[in-house]
């Protein structure tokens, strides 16, 4: 019964009307729910959390940068989840969706390349370096853009939409190599200090505000994401009768 | 299918040759960059062999971007694409015959003459295996990437500059792997982890790409 249910409200969403009053509804909640936890993480990062022994308050900035590196890396296999969807089914909203993904993922990576090198200056004494996991996310950063770049040469929207998403299925094989970069290559950047499991090498105060920041971050990336799908399908719908009603309605 | 392979594979080659100027810009274009380097950079013996394997490798990369834009986009315009799908047993068979094609046309070459580029640049003469091996395995890889990047620009008006920003990030592990094993074999040590991770991305190229490029032919010519 409940597995039932499921799979129509699934299938409702290939409508544009009930996918485009999804969007409406939960993308106000979600930046709510990022606006709270940002505030509290803030708060603890910048107030409770005590300065470094060696880096004094510089190391801060990793309240912004491992959580935006983390939303890079999870943005793209949630962009490729939704890519795959798309191709098999053939639900033009999801194809939609994928699509409204990949900027954000991409503003994602560019944060964190920009907060990492804005604290590499004053540690590392350079803003650059050709290390493993640097580079692979500058990668990650041209597959955003070359997704982005082919979506957009398309006349047809649609076709555009499905050919990308081919492109995000392909480019997956990076995600494991980003991942691993430190691990295997052991250059400038430190490896992994947090763990789902076993002990976390870092010190237990930084954890809380990390944590309400990841959340936070994830919460920006849905209603990013929602909000550039609705306006995505209202632009290519604008001649389409459902949107005439549902200005009528509001009017 | 042999029979439609071995027609597709004659024909692409025989005009490769008929246009032997087009044929030989990869072969150009490897002494181009191999002449032009140490010209710019300086010509001492020591700063050339550092660079060499870099060298040699980001010119076969160029060099085999040159053919792609022309890959399958005559074979739209005229029709014959879509006879691949009516026509054809399998339209994927047809689809790596081409891209093996694309390998024979512009990989090929890179590869029978890099000893020679090798020596321009002074690379010492026990690194000279590995590099033949790196170009053995990957430029293959070079021509699979490139052939699915084509085919994915291929319904787009604008597409060699969107070619190379998707060709780019796919082929930075290959570049990687390459230099890495060439220059380990140069100061003496064993390149058989690069060139072992080398062979595992063919196993990969080779395994997906023909999936991933026919599926972005069809679309194409929807």
């Amino acid at each position: 019964m409940i597995f039932h249910r499921l799979k129509v409200g699934f299938h409702r969403l290939g409508s544009p009307p009930t996918f485009h009053k999804l969007c409406r509804v939960l993308s106000p909640w979600l930046w709510a729910g990022f606006l709270l936890c940002a505030a509290i993480g803030l708060y603890y990062a910048l107030y409770v959390v005590p300065p470094d022994y060696q880096q004094g308050d510089s190391y801060r900035i990793l309240f912004i940068h491992v959580p935006a590196a983390w939303q890079a890396m999870a943005s793209y296999v949630i962009m490729a989840i939704l890519a795959a969807i798309a191709l098999i089914w053939r639900i033009r909203t999801v194809e939609i969706m994928t699509m409204a993904a990949a900027p954000v993922g991409a503003a994602f990576t560019a944060l964190c390349l920009a907060t990492g090198s804005l604290w590499g200056k004053p540690m590392w004494g350079t803003w650059w370096a050709w290390d493993a996991r640097l580079t692979s996310m500058l990668v990650l950063l041209f597959i955003y853009l070359g997704i982005m770049g082919l979506y957009a040469a398309f006349e047809d929207r649609r076709k555009g939409a499905r050919v990308a998403c081919i492109l995000v299925l392909v480019g997956l094989v990076n995600i494991p190599l980003i991942h691993f970069s430190v691990e295997w290559w052991t250059t400038l950047h430190q490896g992994a200090t947090i763990r789902l499991l076993g002990e976390s090498r870092m010190h237990p105060s930084m954890l809380p505000p990390l944590i309400w920041m990841t959340i936070g971050v994830k919460l920006m990336f849905g209603a990013a994401m929602l909000d550039r799908a609705r306006n995505d399908l209202l632009e290519q719908d604008r001649r389409k009768n459902w949107i005439r009603q549902l200005i009528g309605e509001s009017a | 299918m042999i029979a439609q392979m071995s027609a597709l594979l004659k024909r692409d080659l025989r005009l490769a040759l008929r246009h032997g100027g087009e044929s030989l810009m990869p072969l150009i274009f490897l002494f181009a960059v191999i002449i032009l380097v140490p010209l710019g950079v300086g010509p001492g013996p020591n700063l050339l062999a550092s660079i060499a394997p870099g060298m040699v490798w980001v010119a076969a990369l160029l060099a085999s971007l040159l053919a792609l834009e022309q890959l399958f986009r005559p074979d739209l315009e005229d029709g014959t694409l879509e006879q691949w799908w009516v026509g054809a047993t399998s339209p994927m068979a047809l689809v790596v015959t081409r891209l093996f094609s694309h390998w024979l046309i512009t990989g090929v070459p890179v590869i029978v003459f890099a000893p020679l580029a090798a020596e321009m640049l002074y690379l010492p003469d026990r690194a000279l295996g590995t590099l033949m091996l790196t170009l053995l395995i990957g430029t293959p890889i070079l021509s699979l990437v490139g052939g699915l990047a084509s085919a994915l620009t291929l319904g787009t008006n604008r597409g060699s500059v969107l070619l190379s920003i998707l060709v780019f990030p796919m082929v930075v592990p290959v570049l990687i792997f390459s230099t890495g094993g060439i220059t380990a074999a140069a100061e003496g040590f064993s390149a058989r982890a690069h060139l072992g991770l080398l062979a595992a991305l063919l196993i990969l190229a080779v395994t997906l790409v023909p999936l991933a490029t026919t599926a972005a032919l069809r679309l194409n010519i929807e």
